[in-house]
């Protein structure tokens, strides 16, 4: 059932949903959140139907902001509010309401969200573009529990990546994260098959795309050892290589779908790692919706700490040069030493930034 | 073969870490009597979906044992068709091209030396081949009578030793016997081969979710606990109907009935959880161990006669269609005394229950298919309004249903709109399929992947199969010996003499 509404108000809008739910004969309100999407006109679409898919999985209220652009000085002092309330069927399994906002109230959304939040339900915002520099202290951000950003569809990704871990608020999240949970859960499980000390990790993706920094941060941030970020063609990310001291780990997928695990001494093995659609991954992020405290701590060990020892043996610039030297002074052997010493060091730092951070 | 490092030791395993799903580590499944019904319709369905969920290690074998004469490839298919059918995740050709490497089929019978032999030769290629490392489950999906030739045959071929740190397993279905007696020598049977802590006895009801969400519910809320006591609770009714007969299973259910193939388990199990204490943790050890002080504390009625009822279906009318009684079912004894219904009353003898009774009630060609805990309250000391007002309140209830329709019922009086006061039943419902996935993982799923994880939270133990029996043997005995099984006609609730038991307590059944 649909209901359009024009030069609404948010109480308005709350009438109609009841009014929807009577119709249908559904008095009863089993959803367990409500799903902000923030986005424009051309992207709306795409991201409601990934929340109507992953609503099967999470049923919820999902309000969907649209800023419509003001053409000329005219629209822009006018102010008004249109809305489309969708419930049943036509709603996944929660209910849909979305709200185009013209002129001045486009920049007081989180009005008209307000009113519209399920009561005692947690609410999450998602930015499928545009997200803002810092989400937390975006009026729509401020009322959502958990706030999705996706650096994957932004110009710069690699330098947002660094924006995001300077405004880093608990409860932030990125779905270029969300979506190397496949390959991190395999490289554990990988680990969890050898005994060994990684030394050096590669990490291999296409270039623009934050979900191989993030990925490669973690792994720093994790092994404490030096990691290298190169690219390739795609599709997403394409290996990962890690050099361990009882042989080569390899992860590699050519296809975007069915990737080799090779690890030494042991037989090649066929793993399914299909690049994942938009509703599953709002879907996993749906699934748990306290702080990760992973991707803060991945997030914050930095894009510019990667690829460190690389330079040294490419274009030694300054600072790179003093770091080898002090590695240099307390090591024994060259190459791989100056790697591992400087990794050593860049975790002593990690650690001390993770420490102010937990404060 | 590499051994495997415990996750302790893999730094890119936190606990903080949520995202991240329990993938089991190396290993694999060798299923005895793949080309059975539960195994196509229930494990190969749930290996596939556990693969597409991710949780499946890489090089994840599964290998088929039956007399069948299959190749490989006709296994592999075999399985392709069962997972098309009955998967719940959709089907998908990188998951597919992942699992079916790993895939082998042994053909032989359980007395065939040279095909066990076989099996060990396929399991030694598959650590080879798909770096298994030697930990392999060994899932009996066999009739009960092959239990000991097939454990015995593990033992003899040497495919029960654990080399190395890895680990074998076994798996075993239910019935876990048919009284104490061959209960007791089925464990035997099974422990002298496996470690007690490597044998795993799957009831599914316990890898179902609401059967979980009943310590959930209980323990992680403030607002139940505080009245699921003798002070609150009148009594508690567990129910576990099915709609449909015997169909094809005469030969196993004859002689065996509903008591032991329903209370035995599932009904009894469902009552440890919703009677026990709070466990100190929610590790396997703690959970048995409230179970087994539960199962310890049931205390059979004086009287059996009086408070136990058996009954069997006779000829009627299931949901519009015709049904014919259990005795005139094709290969049952027309003189049988075998129950498809039975309902017995029992108490639990400790502070917080003393005085409870504990209904519990199965049956074949019930009204329709339905498992429910009812914790039924008991009425207000004292009413301010007069008896005409609450004519139509019932007793407050908390309803736990198990399946179909998972989820949680709370009924309660409410005042009727309208100008005179009059209170009736009102329902406060939650649903699983509304707040959460529509697709909840199959218990099935669950209780595999917990299998080659090692946890042992969501499986019996011998102590609690052999409490149980203890608990229902005597029961048996006494219907062996008196009577014989009440009728009831086909597609109603079960013989009147059930309805007469709850009647002589000032109690009557739910209908679920």
């Amino acid at each position: 059932m649909k209901i359009d509404l024009t030069d609404t108000t948010a109480s308005k809008i709350n009438k109609a949903l009841v009014q929807g739910r009577r119709a249908i004969g559904t008095p009863a309100v089993g959803m367990v959140l409500t799903l902000v999407i923030v986005t424009d006109e051309e992207n709306a679409y795409d991201a409601l139907k990934a929340a109507g898919d992953a609503s099967h999985e999470h049923p919820s209220r999902t309000l969907v902001v649209v800023k419509r652009v003001s053409r000329s000085p005219r629209d822009r002092t006018a102010s008004r509010l249109d809305a489309e309330v969708r419930v049943g069927a036509d709603a996944g399994t929660g209910e849909t309401v979305i709200l185009r906002l013209y002129g001045e109230v486009a920049g007081h959304a989180q009005s008209v969200v307000l009113p519209l939040l399920l009561p005692d339900a947690p609410v999450v915002v998602w930015w499928p573009v545009n997200a803002p520099l810092d989400p937390a202290s975006d009026p729509l951000g401020a009322l959502a529990q958990r706030r999705v950003t996706d650096t994957y569809a932004s110009e710069q990704p690699v330098r947002d990546l660094t924006s995001r871990a300077d405004t880093y608020t608990p409860g932030d999240t990125d779905l270029s994260w969300t979506r190397i949970t496949p390959w991190r859960s395999m490289l554990a499980a990988a680990l969890d098959q050898v005994v060994c000390e990684v030394e050096t990790v590669e990490v291999e993706g296409e270039e623009f795309n934050p979900s191989c920094e993030l990925l490669a941060m973690w792994l720093a941030d994790r092994l404490d050892v030096p990691v290298k970020r190169s690219l390739s063609s795609g599709p997403g990310l394409t290996a990962v290589r890690m050099h361990t001291d009882s042989g080569p780990i390899v992860l590699d997928r050519a296809d975007g779908s069915l990737a080799t695990l090779s690890i030494q001494g042991q037989p090649d093995r066929a793993v399914a790692l299909k690049r994942r659609d938009t509703a599953e991954l709002i879907a996993e992020e749906l699934r748990r919706l306290d702080p990760d405290d992973t991707y803060a701590s991945a997030l914050r060990f930095g894009v510019d700490r990667l690829n460190a020892p690389a330079a040294v043996a490419a274009v030694p610039s300054g600072e790179v040069e003093s770091s080898a030297k002090g590695a240099r002074a307390g090591d024994e052997t060259a190459g791989e030493g100056v790697a591992e010493a400087a990794g050593q060091e860049a975790a002593a730092q990690a650690s001390v930034k993770k420490k102010a951070a937990a404060k | 073969m590499a051994p495997t490092a415990g996750s302790g030791a893999n730094p890119l395993r936190d606990p903080a870490d949520r995202r991240l799903p329990r993938i089991a580590g190396p290993s694999g499944l060798v299923i005895f009597g793949v080309t059975g019904d539960l195994s196509r319709k229930k494990l190969m369905p749930a290996v596939y979906d556990l693969a597409n969920r991710g949780l499946l290690p890489p090089g994840f074998s599964l290998v088929g044992f039956a007399r069948r004469e299959w190749q490989n490839e006709d296994f592999a298919q075999e399985v392709h068709d069962a997972v098309k059918e009955h998967a719940r995740t959709p089907f998908r050709e990188e998951v597919w091209q992942q699992l079916i490497q790993g895939m082998r089929f042994v053909q032989g019978t359980f007395d065939d030396d040279e095909a066990f032999e076989r099996l060990r030769g396929t399991i030694e290629e598959l650590d080879k081949a798909q770096g298994t490392g030697g930990n392999f489950a060994f899932y009996l999906s066999v009739p009960p009578r092959s239990f000991p030739v097939v454990i015995q045959q593990l033992k003899k071929h040497g495919l029960a030793d654990q080399t190395g740190g890895s680990w074998r397993r076994a798996v075993i279905e239910k019935p876990f016997g048919h009284d104490l007696k061959s209960a007791e020598a089925l464990n035997t049977t099974v422990e002298e081969v496996f470690a007690p802590d490597q044998v795993f006895r799957i009831d599914h009801y316990l890898g179902k979710e609401t059967v979980q969400n009943i310590l959930a519910l209980r323990f992680a809320n403030t607002m139940f606990e505080p009245i699921w006591n003798r002070s609150f609770v009148d009594h508690v009714q567990i129910t576990m109907a099915e709609d449909i007969g015997i169909g094809g299973r005469a030969g196993y259910y004859d002689g065996i009935g509903a008591a032991r193939d329903v209370i035995q388990n599932h009904l009894l199990q469902l009552m440890a959880l919703t009677a026990m204490e709070e466990p100190s943790s929610f590790d396997a050890d703690a959970l048995a161990a409230e179970k087994t002080k539960v199962l310890g504390a049931v205390r059979l009625p004086k009287d059996l006669g009086r408070d136990t009822v058996r009954g069997q279906y006779a000829a009627g009318w299931q949901g519009g269609e015709k049904a014919v009684g259990y005795l005139q079912e094709d290969g049952i004894d027309p003189k049988s005394k075998t129950d498809t219904y039975a309902a017995i009353k029992v108490e639990v003898d400790n502070r917080r229950w003393a005085g409870v009774p504990f209904y519990l009630r199965t049956g074949k060609r019930l009204g329709r298919r339905v498992t429910e805990i009812a914790v039924v309250f008991q009425r207000a000391p004292h009413s301010p309004f007069d008896h005409t007002a609450t004519e139509e309140l019932g007793k407050n209830a908390i309803v736990i249903r198990v399946q179909p329709d998972e989820g949680v019922t709370v009924r309660f009086g409410s005042k009727v709109p309208g100008t005179s006061m009059e209170i009736r039943d009102v329902s406060m419902d939650f649903a699983y399929g509304e707040s959460f996935t529509e697709s909840s993982p199959e218990a099935y799923e669950r209780l595999i992947l917990d299998v080659l994880l090692g946890d042992s939270n969501l499986f019996p133990r011998t102590e609690e199969v052999e409490l149980s029996w203890k608990i229902l043997d005597p029961i048996e005995e006494y219907w062996d010996t008196n009577g014989k099984p009440a009728q009831y006609p086909s597609g109603t609730w079960g013989p009147v003499e059930a309805d007469e038991m709850l009647e002589r307590d000032g109690r009557s059944w739910r209908r679920p």
